[in-house]
């Protein structure tokens, strides 16, 4: 431990902090943005307040959804240099679902299984080179999975 | 509390295609009466070096299952997937890319 302790000293924190990086230290969850109640609010929170709508963003749902418990929701960024991609669910009480930040190393490509209250569009923010793109498909929900 | 993940890593083509699923409630506010619990931070490790960071809310699925893809890779590599929930639980899982 005081070895590790003297080489943090000495090489700098940065170096090791990637390595060593206990859970305390992740990029701290973005409770405004999961508090928000508008897909708008919850944009705004992210720091990606207005984005250009892009054909770089492929959204693969269901278009009918029949349970709103699972509704898998595939997403891959064509845009070169996609960093982040956030998936919102418009009509959620809270529509921010997830945030992904994506380091060199992994694809810009993400899937995951949402809840939806309703029939809502989902919309997909992604990041790159410091501009922001958006995508939206609707997909239709016959039975709500938010709540019981 | 914590329960058990998978995951299965794969090599396709021209990347590496990760699969894991999370054994957690994801309880909701309206399912609690206010007292959600859920998974908020998640976080994939290849060789040890990050390359995934998510945030994900309440509305994601009881016992998230996530698709990822990272780039290139190589039979044998190690890959690592943590969570951290709302209430301090974590729980990690490794596994070789086959």
């Amino acid at each position: 431990m005081m070895q590790r302790r003297g080489l943090l000293k000495a090489a700098g924190a940065l170096l090791l902090a990637g390595l060593l990086k206990p859970f305390a230290a992740l990029a701290a969850w973005n409770k405004e943005a999961f508090a928000s109640k508008s897909s708008a609010d919850a944009m705004k929170s992210l720091g990606s307040p207005s984005a250009e709508a892009s054909g770089g963003i492929v959204i693969e749902a269901p278009q009918i959804a029949e349970n709103g418990a699972v509704v898998p929701i595939e997403v891959t960024s064509k845009i070169p240099g996609t960093t982040s991609i956030a998936v919102l669910v418009e009509k959620n009480p809270y529509p921010l679902v997830a945030k992904f930040d994506f380091t060199e190393g992994a694809l810009p490509f993400v899937k995951i299984n949402a809840k939806m209250g309703e029939t809502s569009d989902v919309r997909v923010v992604a990041t790159a080179g410091g501009k922001h793109y958006q995508a939206t498909k609707e997909i239709k929900v016959t039975i709500g999975g938010c709540g019981g | 509390m914590a329960g058990p993940m998978k995951m299965r890593a794969t090599l396709a083509s021209g990347y590496t295609d990760v699969r894991v699923l999370m054994t957690h409630p994801m309880a909701t506010e309206q399912q609690t009466k206010g007292q959600p619990h859920f998974i908020q931070n998640l976080e994939v490790k290849v060789n040890g070096k990050t390359v995934i960071e998510g945030q994900i809310s309440q509305a994601v699925s009881r016992n998230p299952v996530f698709s990822f893809r990272l780039k290139g890779g190589a039979k044998g590599d190690k890959i690592e997937v943590s969570w951290l929930d709302n209430k301090g639980d974590t729980n990690k899982t490794e596994t070789a890319v086959a």
